[in-house]
């Protein structure tokens, strides 16, 4: 076995001890621990997704030394090492963008509390993107419901932040719950809990017309407790709380990667276990579409109506989300490929947007209401580029990163036939619509002049941080290249959803 | 703060988004705990002068009249819900297999090769430790961190910060019972102490021969710190089990765990020869790593247990860094 199959294990080992080594360190080293953490594991999660695109296979990672379905195993294909080395990426350009923000909005002892949680977050994340095992599955669930929650709670001066953990962890529970239900009805029904197993199990059984009414229970089941997990439209009322108020950072990774974990699990449960065709015969998928256009009508409605500016991101979170879930409804490979497209460009944007309303905030007094950002990208010129660069992605204007998903996506909406093509497309032009009214009117109001500047008052002027400059320009840069290079992300994609099935 | 935080969460339950919390809060208190619950009405009370079916059906919703509708609405689809759930859930269970017939599908292979060549791979006699600590090690790591990740957690919440900035720290109260228990509990603790201590060392240590092991002898440790803390007061027990040693023994323990597996986990995948004797099965010092991961495992199930009960009990912790 070549030594770079090994990293997806080192990597998840690193982020796992990370946790418990930032428990006893000081605030700053713990900051600087994890911030090593992250750059060592995207190098190396860059070099696994190399070797598997050269070889242009996936490859089964035992744990232990047992072979499946008695041991553990981790499966490692294009997809999940491009997801991967993207998450640990953006994970690495969040930190350093927030790091300023942790440190004032955290109390100093802490931070490395807060950081340890980060560190475990991340190995969730990266052990729910490869494992084999749908219970290996659910217990990093746990771990990534559980560490969200601090990372949201670290801000507790914030009241409000304190109510919103509150609300996420009861949504979160009940998420994880339904999921853990629909878990063992699977294995009551099939025996297995490996992907590649109960696949055959499930092939095995559905052949059975008695058993098409608990599976289509059971992937009811998966939909509702993931949907609850990744803010899906109707099931979305905790996270504009949840991601208004924590600290940008945190804000910048729940909706960048968590939710996407959560998204991304759901589709290896489709894809991996049930198969495409089966799942659009049990009729799951149109729900998902519904819910997934309504989601993006919606949330962006609620955005528009929004005066708080990281409220309006993240309600924009769950216009987005909806677009991976109208990608996952169409039931076509072509559909999938725009729902991962989807989750890479949002992991790219998101955080770099919250980020930027985070420097804005530093210098419009703390502040996060529309009013008094006016002005903001004037005092904060690099936060405001990052903000344009963002806006103009979420709304899907060419070259910027949110092109590809609205491209990838209305060609696979055109594919399909029947009142689905309408809905979509719709959803999709009403949502670009939406998206550009609120962000446009976000980026006019940041770059105003401000209304009554008080003579006697100083100037606030932004100081960089060479870490904020660093973060916001790498970020900008990745945007750009995903938007104008969408086709290598495309083929990656492609390849690794091929090798799902 | 915990109490408007309190008063706000249940005013979110009883009457969703549009109500403000409770009316008898000073203005600053109402500030602090209800940021998240009155945005709305803040820019609702701005356009309500404004004319128009869409400004006036907006300001309607910020009355109580449609708070009240609002409430009921979310009584009746709560319960609604609920028992739609309820019912398809309850549906779908004569579909699934009939409870404990041995022709389910989940006695397969996979049951099958646990138990029957169980003791001969693991060297465990306890083939449920086996399973744990050996075939699905992986799944045990994870759930020994997610209890790393709730004391963390209750940590970020409950630590009280010294060095901060703010000055204004509510001093930690200490238990008014905190050190005088009655001479009955005493007495009682004094006997029960060793024993409850060594049988919880001997199920952790027998993890692998017997029933038992790192989960269920670290709580019993765990209890009977908590006992020994409610009898003879948590400044005694500071003495030899203070906050930093709790916090030590957790990271030696969950480090000692991650080497070990990771070892384990990497000679197993490139197919390399562990090195690891199984030993006699039956002896005291057999069945390979097993034995030293229900020690980890047991160091942090104990230390879990005794500082959620250290921090809970006088609402805060003091900084050990």
């Amino acid at each position: 076995m070549a030594a770079v199959q090994n990293f997806p294990f080192v990597v998840i080992m690193l982020y796992l001890t990370g946790g418990v080594v930032c428990s006893v360190l000081r605030a700053r080293a713990a900051a600087r621990y994890c911030l090593l953490l992250n750059a060592a594991a995207t190098v190396l999660m860059a070099m696994t997704l190399a070797y598997t695109l050269q070889s242009g296979s996936s490859y089964i990672y035992l744990m232990g030394h047992f072979s499946a379905p008695w041991g553990n195993e981790l499966r490692i294909g294009p997809l999940e090492a491009l997801m991967a080395v993207c998450f640990c990426g953006v994970m690495l350009l969040t930190l350093m963008g927030g790091m300023e923000h942790i440190f004032e909005d955290c109390e100093p002892g802490k931070i490395n509390l807060y950081f340890g949680s980060v560190s475990l977050l991340m190995s969730s994340i990266v052990a729910i993107l490869f494992t084999n095992d749908l219970f290996t599955a659910y217990v990093f669930i746990e771990i990534s419901s559980i560490t969200a929650c601090a990372v949201i709670a670290v801000n507790y001066r914030n009241g409000a932040a304190l109510v919103a953990t509150t609300r996420y962890m009861i949504m979160g529970l009940l998420g994880s719950g339904v999921f853990l239900i629909g878990i063992s009805m699977l294995y009551d029904l099939t025996g297995h809990l490996l992907f590649e197993n109960l696949g055959a199990a499930v092939r095995a059984i559905s052949e059975d017309a008695g058993t098409l009414f608990p599976l289509t229970i059971i992937i009811g089941l998966f939909s509702v407790g993931m949907g609850i997990k990744s803010a899906l439209f109707p099931f979305h009322t905790w996270l504009p709380c949840a991601h208004g108020n924590a600290t940008a950072a945190s804000s910048g990774m729940l909706s960048g990667l968590v939710l996407k974990a959560n998204v991304f699990l759901l589709i290896k449960i489709f894809c991996r276990i049930f198969g495409l065709e089966s799942i659009v015969s049990h009729h799951v998928p149109d729900i998902l579409l519904v819910f997934g256009a309504c989601a993006m009508v919606f949330g962006s409605v609620s955005a528009l109506l929004e005066r708080d500016l990281k409220r309006m991101l993240a309600y924009s979170s769950v216009a987005q989300i909806g677009y991976i879930y109208l990608g996952i409804g169409m039931g076509t490979k072509a559909g999938m490929e725009a729902a991962c497209i989807q989750i890479l460009v949002h992991a790219f944007t998101k955080p770099m947007l919250f980020c930027a309303a985070g420097g804005f905030m530093s210098v419009s007094g703390g502040s996060k209401k529309m009013d008094a950002l006016r002005g903001a990208a004037r005092r904060d010129p690099l936060s405001g580029a990052a903000f344009l660069v963002g806006a103009l992605s979420m709304i899907g204007i060419p070259l910027f990163a949110g092109f590809a998903t609205k491209l990838n996506l209305t060609l696979a909406a055109l594919a399909l036939h029947g009142w689905k093509t309408w809905a979509c497309v719709a959803a999709i032009v009403l949502s670009t619509v939406l998206n550009g009214l609120y962000y446009l009117r976000a980026a006019a109001n940041l770059c105003s002049e401000p209304e009554q500047p008080d003579p006697k008052a100083e100037p606030v002027h932004a100081r960089y941080s060479w870490q904020f400059v660093t973060s916001m320009c790498v970020f900008i840069v990745l945007n750009l290249y995903l938007g104008i290079c969408s086709g290598r992300f495309m083929d990656a994609i492609h390849l690794g959803l091929e090798l799902f099935s | 703060m915990i109490r408007n935080w309190f008063r706000s969460l249940y005013h979110w339950a009883e009457e969703g988004e549009f109500s403000a919390a409770g009316e008898d809060q000073s203005p600053a208190e109402q500030e602090e705990s209800s940021v998240c619950l009155d945005e709305s009405n803040a820019w609702l009370a701005e356009v309500r002068s404004d004319e128009g079916f869409v400004p006036r059906f907006l300001s309607w919703l910020g009355t109580p009249a449609a708070a009240a509708l609002y409430r009921d609405l979310y009584r009746v689809f709560a319960a609604v819900i609920c028992l739609t759930v309820t019912i398809v859930l309850l549906v779908t269970v004569p579909f699934l297999p009939e409870f404990g017939n041995p022709d389910n599908p989940a006695n397969n292979e996979v049951s099958e090769r646990y138990i029957e060549r169980g003791l001969e791979e693991t060297g465990a006699t306890n083939i449920v430790a086996g399973m744990i600590l050996d075939y699905r090690a992986f799944d045990t790591l994870g759930e020994s961190n997610v209890l790393f990740a709730a004391m963390c957690s209750v940590a970020i919440l409950l630590r009280v910060d010294r060095k901060g900035k703010e000055a204004n720290i509510p001093e930690i109260q200490v238990w008014r019972w905190d050190g005088k228990a009655n001479i009955y509990l005493r007495h009682a603790t004094k006997i029960l102490i060793p024993v409850t201590m060594i049988f919880g060392i001997f199920v952790v240590l027998n993890g692998h021969l017997s029933a038992g092991g790192g989960f269920s002898g670290g709580t019993i440790l765990g209890a009977s710190l908590i006992l020994l803390s409610n009898a003879f007061g948590s400044k005694r027990l500071e003495h030899y089990f203070s906050n930093t040693v709790c916090k030590w023994l957790t990271f030696a323990a969950l480090m000692a765990y991650a080497c070990l597996k990771s070892y384990s986990f990497f000679t197993g995948a490139n197919h390399l020869e562990s090195g690891i004797s199984l030993g006699t099965p039956g002896a005291l010092f057999s069945a390979g790593l097993i034995l030293p991961l229900n020690l980890c495992v047991g160091c942090v199930v104990a230390c879990t247990m005794y500082s959620f009960y250290a921090m809970f009990r006088s609402g805060g912790i003091e900084d050990g860094v």
